[in-house]
């Protein structure tokens, strides 16, 4: 039983990374259908923001809440960068945009390299996220419970963001019909920019978050960007209900399939997993029925 | 496809039969045209000389003799290690501490009286690379012997190029073992040099039930085969064994089995990143070093600092060297080498092994008085130096040299210092030959 | 011979004469065994690239998970090799290493040369079949599909190096004797690879042509541009998708066949996510949708890599990196529609033989004529 509860939440918690690596993609992917590969290397960004955040503020607990606000605008700000000056004059060539990121996203690596040198870099969790907490009768990491709440606030923050501001509305309008959002006043280029802005900067903040569990280098992105595309399109378009989904569903599919057998095997499997439902379900677990999607 | 047809060269143009209707005239007689050509062309190339030695194991015939340049006051060497992409993490601490020897030697008078002239190339941590660049560096710059690898693929893909061109690799990483080729001296540790003693040392402190967690890629894995073996002769349960992919970021489930599963000593050998995420999530969890201890057998002084010194304190691990191994020898490289390249950088293992790589390599050419790769693989056998890690030997049989053993300790201070050594050096035996209970595994 | 050069089957015949004067007797009577060699393994990738030029430049399939395809022509080949190495009934060295010492059933038909063969052609092209069949069928396009092929290409990598009893996990498959025979470690076997690569390069780039030319080529790009419509006209725009990344699977098989006995080892490393995408880099910098740009493309960037990253490591991820961004972003259709103009004048002026002498030009000589005007 305690082998249930305790995988049930591992399960949950890798979902929780999951869904933050992806809540940024299924806005910016998602909704504006812009691939970009170097969504991986802002969450790097974040991470090595928080490494460098530390080296001011070393009250660790301090520099983590720091860390996330500044992890929100340096990933914010890089994707604002790589919108104005690439991504804008690609939005009919999604492919395209695709290459044109991951040649960025190379680049933000060995920038990375060149600047932080090649190892690893060490930032320290804060005293009251070191150890564990029982639930339920078992004993699970903080940081994992922390994560878990950090992706649940992000989530909840960016539907209130898009259910009840002006901003939302436009952006909603914008996914829906461009053509009508275009001609009913709504200055799209400018939503664009800041749906990006946004996305981009929970990337950041996963980042930060991303500190707490594993190892900070140049390549922390390439390892969560393969599976954060695999939320958003498992999760369909157009809405971020189906990424929330789709990251816990893959999360604990992936935790039950490894504990009873190895974790590559896993992985393989959900990922044949995922081509098959995608047969059945081309179109996500929830999908947007409008025009421009079409 | 349809390279291969019978050679039809005369008549070249008009002999094919038109195939499939969709065909135009004109590009049946193309497709025709290059097939031929290239089946002429390809069989007038090998026609000459075929059947060398097909299929024949063991020592392909050398081709050509080498290019070696023995003649000038100077002579060539090739430093191959990945400079760019994941591996360059560690191998840019190899190159160093090879750049470092390179120096000294030629402070000294260099090598029977000639300069080190080093070409240094990039593995890009890519097997293929590896190849490329060590083919390169052997027919075109032709170097007298190359120094560098690190991954046992970057070895693997290296082996048959230095055997059928008949070089010397010189390889500073401690590695599975089960591996021996003339072409290559192996001055890292074989498993009877590194895990084989960790697990001496365990059964010593009384340790009964080992949890095995690795990455999955080839060391691990028949590490863990051989760790099974010893336990099954020694008494030892093995109550787990575990792989993560390359690259994998999450130990909550792997954890949570470590958890459930009773053990009293963890065998490590996880790779790179793998070992943060894992470290984080064990301390995390709840698990202390004192109760549970982990022996890790690919972290290093280099690492500790990316881990986080507050994870891996009080964690075992287990080399041949450590920064702090305490000789007049060690004092000076440690010294030198802050002195060349910063006060806050560290020393480590596959560094050492590498430095003294290349001395081991000076002592054999001056004891074969050549630098030809027959006359240096005839007198490699008892070439010794007194290296940072104490006095080592080469064993002329298999190439690997004898190393004493040390499981260390991490401190606060991030370096590790020696808990526990072998009783002087151990004779190198990558294929267990001398050890009962290891009969089965290869 | 000037008054040909109005007519495009002349200027094919005139091509295809260059390239294999380039390819056949300048490039082996100037070039080093080692550079030779070296020029071997990147036609092997500029197989792959005539591949993804004619699914992605001509189909527009994006596909992120050619390695895949590279990989398991590589890996039947290798097989191959390390059974005829090991001899009749032996065991590769590996699994004896590695594992219990026995062959799996799955690898002895690999003993054969001929069933290897045929399925290093067949099997690729099969599942790609099968695989395109399925996803378009169901409409998976776009982005969709270039993710859903990235992540294809991971789990293969993955699944490569967990099993390493059978595949060598990361260490993959080398240290190959013989090849059909003949010794691997003599130049003038080494010299025989080169010219089978060539000449199978030559033939998949006739074939290219071929299609590009047909009915077949006109509606693969009819159904790139407007999908629906097709539809509507009556065509299966799924068969035709699927054609055509059955045809990039092969290619991409049979240039991971070469792969093997030139560069002598096989690993996850060459099929994995990244290697795959690197597989664009020169379609794209070449020109996509062209004839030729793509296979000048793949051999000019691996060349460049390969001697860029000698003396300036660092700066060539920079370089990559920068290629992707400015080629895709503001040269779409890749150097080839540079060279458009340029190129007219030229063909018209140079004759053919002065461009030979010129080792050089080895590597960017085929363009002025073969390429016709099929882009």
């Amino acid at each position: 039983m305690d082998a249930v509860i305790s995988q049930t939440f591992a399960g949950l918690s890798l979902g929780s990374v999951l869904l933050l690596a992806a809540l940024g993609l299924a806005l910016t992917f998602g909704q504006m259908g812009v691939i970009n590969m170097a969504h991986g290397e802002f969450m790097m960004a974040g991470a090595y923001t928080a490494f460098a955040v530390q080296k001011v503020v070393s009250d660790a607990g301090l520099s983590l809440l720091v860390s996330l606000l500044i992890g929100f605008l340096v990933g914010g700000l890089l994707g604002l960068l790589l919108e104005v000056t690439l991504i804008s004059r690609m939005y009919t060539r999604p492919l395209d945009t695709l290459l044109v990121t991951f040649g960025v996203a190379l680049v933000l690596q060995q920038l990375a390299r060149d600047i932080f040198g090649a190892p690893n870099v060490d930032v320290r969790a804060p005293a009251w996220l070191s150890g564990a907490v029982p639930i339920l009768g078992v004993d699970v990491p903080k940081t994992r419970v922390f994560i878990l709440g950090l992706s649940i606030a992000c989530v909840v923050a960016l539907s209130l963001v898009l259910k009840l501001t002006p901003l939302g509305r436009r952006i909603r309008a914008t996914v829906q019909n461009r053509d009508l959002a275009e001609t009913s006043g709504i200055s799209t280029r400018a939503t664009d920019r800041l749906t990006f802005f946004i996305g981009s900067g929970v990337a950041g903040i996963a980042g930060v978050a991303l500190t707490l569990l594993g190892s900070i280098g140049p390549t922390l992105g390439t390892n969560y960007i393969v599976d954060a595309f695999l939320v958003v399109v498992v999760g369909g378009i157009g809405q971020l209900k189906g990424a929330v989904i789709a990251a816990f569903a893959l999360g604990l599919l992936q935790a039950t399939i490894e504990y009873s057998s190895t974790a590559s095997i896993a992985k393989v499997l959900v990922f044949v997993v995922i081509v098959a439902f995608l047969q059945v379900r081309p179109q996500g677990i929830v999908s947007v029925r409008t025009r421009s999607l079409a | 496809m349809r390279v291969l047809p019978e050679p039809r060269s005369p008549d070249l143009l008009r002999s094919s039969p038109a195939k499939g209707t969709p065909l135009t005239r004109t590009s049946t007689r193309a497709l025709a045209l290059t097939a031929a050509l290239a089946t002429t062309v390809g069989l007038a190339g090998c026609g000459a000389k075929t059947d060398a030695s097909a299929g024949s194991s063991g020592s392909a015939a050398a081709t050509g003799s080498s290019c070696v340049d023995t003649s000038g006051d100077s002579i060539k060497i090739g430093f191959l290690n990945s400079l760019s992409g994941t591996m360059a993490i560690s191998e840019q601490t190899v190159r160093d501490s090879l750049d470092m020897a390179a120096d000294e030697i030629n402070a000294a008078g260099g090598v029977m009286g000639k300069q080190l002239k080093v070409v240094a190339e990039d593995g890009a941590s890519e097997p293929t690379v590896f190849a490329e660049k060590a083919e390169k560096l052997i027919t075109s710059d032709c170097v007298a012997a190359v120094f560098g690898g690190w991954t046992s693929s970057s070895r693997k893909a290296m082996l048959p190029v230095f055997e059928s061109n008949d070089a010397l690799l010189f390889y500073p990483v401690q590695y599975e073992g089960l591996e021996a080729s003339k072409n290559i001296f192996y001055t890292g540790a074989t498993t009877n040099q590194q895990i084989i003693p960790a697990m001496d040392y365990l059964k010593e402190q009384g340790k009964k039930k080992v949890f095995l967690v690795g990455s999955d890629y080839v060391f691990p894995r028949t590490a863990n085969k051989e760790i099974d073996a010893y336990a099954k002769a020694n008494g030892i349960e093995i109550v787990g064994e575990e792989y993560a992919p390359l690259g994998h970021t999450d130990f909550s489930t792997i954890v949570n089995k470590l958890k459930g599963s009773g053990a009293d000593a963890v065998f490590n050998t996880l790779n790179g990143d793998s070992n943060v995420a894992f470290f984080k999530e064990y301390k995390n969890a709840g698990l202390k070093a004192d109760s549970l201890p982990v022996v890790s057998v690919s972290i290093a002084e280099e690492e500790v600092g990316g881990i986080g010194v507050d994870n891996v304190e009080g964690q075992l691990t287990a080399w041949n060297y450590y920064e702090t191994v305490d000789s007049p020898e060690n004092k000076k490289f440690v010294a030198d080498f802050k002195a060349k390249y910063g006060d806050d950088r560290v020393t480590s293992d596959p560094m050492e092994a590498a430095y003294t790589s290349l001395y081991l390599w000076k002592g054999m050419v001056e004891k074969a008085k050549s630098f030809a790769v027959p006359d240096i693989q005839a007198a490699a056998g008892g070439v010794s130096f007194d290296a940072p890690e104490g006095k080592v030997t080469v064993n002329g049989e298999n190439h690997h040299i004898a190393k004493t053993a040390l499981i260390g300790k991490i401190a606060k201070d991030g370096l590790i210092y020696t808990e526990w050594k072998s009783d002087g050096p151990i004779e190198p035996d990558p294929f267990l030959k001398g050890y009962d209970w290891a009969a089965g595994l290869s | 011979m000037s008054g040909l050069w109005r007519n495009p089957t002349a200027r094919l015949w005139v091509g295809v004469a260059i390239a294999a004067v380039v390819l056949f007797v300048v490039a082996p009577g100037t070039l080093s065994v080692f550079r030779l060699n070296l020029l071997a393994k990147f036609l092997c990738l500029a197989m792959v690239a005539v591949g993804i030029g004619l699914a992605w430049g001509r189909g527009g399939m994006l596909t992120l998970g050619q390695g895949v395809f590279f990989g398991l022509g590589g890996y039947m080949m290798a097989m191959h090799l390390k059974l005829a190495d090991a001899g009749p009934g032996g065991v590769p060295d590996f699994m004896s290493l590695y594992g219990d010492g026995t062959v799996p059933g799955w690898w002895e038909p690999f003993r054969s040369p001929v069933f290897t063969i045929v399925a290093i052609v067949v099997l690729p092209t099969l599942i790609a079949a099968l695989l395109g069949l399925a996803v378009f069928t169901r409409r998976v396009r776009g982005a969709y599909f270039a993710i859903l092929s990235q992540a294809l290409a991971a789990a293969f990598a993955i699944l490569l190096i967990g099993q390493q009893k059978v595949t060598g996990g990361t260490n993959g498959l080398n240290g190959f004797q013989g090849f059909f025979g003949f010794a691997l470690s003599d130049p003038a076997n080494k010299q025989m690879l080169y010219f089978i690569a060539a000449g199978t390069l030559l033939v998949m780039v006739l074939l290219v042509r071929l299609l590009y030319r047909s009915r077949y080529g006109e509606l693969l790009v009819a159904v790139r541009d407007q999908e629906n419509r097709v539809r509507f006209l009556g065509y299966n725009p799924a068969l035709v998708k699927a054609a055509a990344f059955a045809v990039a699977a092969c290619f991409a098989s049979i240039g991971g066949a070469l792969f093997v006995p030139i560069v002598g080892i096989i690993s996850p490393a060459d099929v994995g996510v990244v290697p795959s995408i690197v597989f664009l880099v020169g379609v794209a910098i070449g020109g996509r949708a062209t004839l030729l740009g793509p296979v000048l493309g793949a051999i000019a960037v691996s060349w460049a890599e390969s001697s860029l990253s000698e003396s300036f490591p660092s700066f060539w991820t920079y370089f990559q990196g920068g290629l992707f961004i400015v080629v895709v972003a503001f040269l779409p259709g890749g150097l080839a529609s540079l060279g458009q103009v340029w190129r007219k004048r030229r063909a018209v002026e140079a004759p053919p033989d002065d461009e030979a002498d010129d080792p050089a030009a080895v590597v960017a000589e085929p363009e002025p004529s073969t390429s016709g005007r099929s882009a």
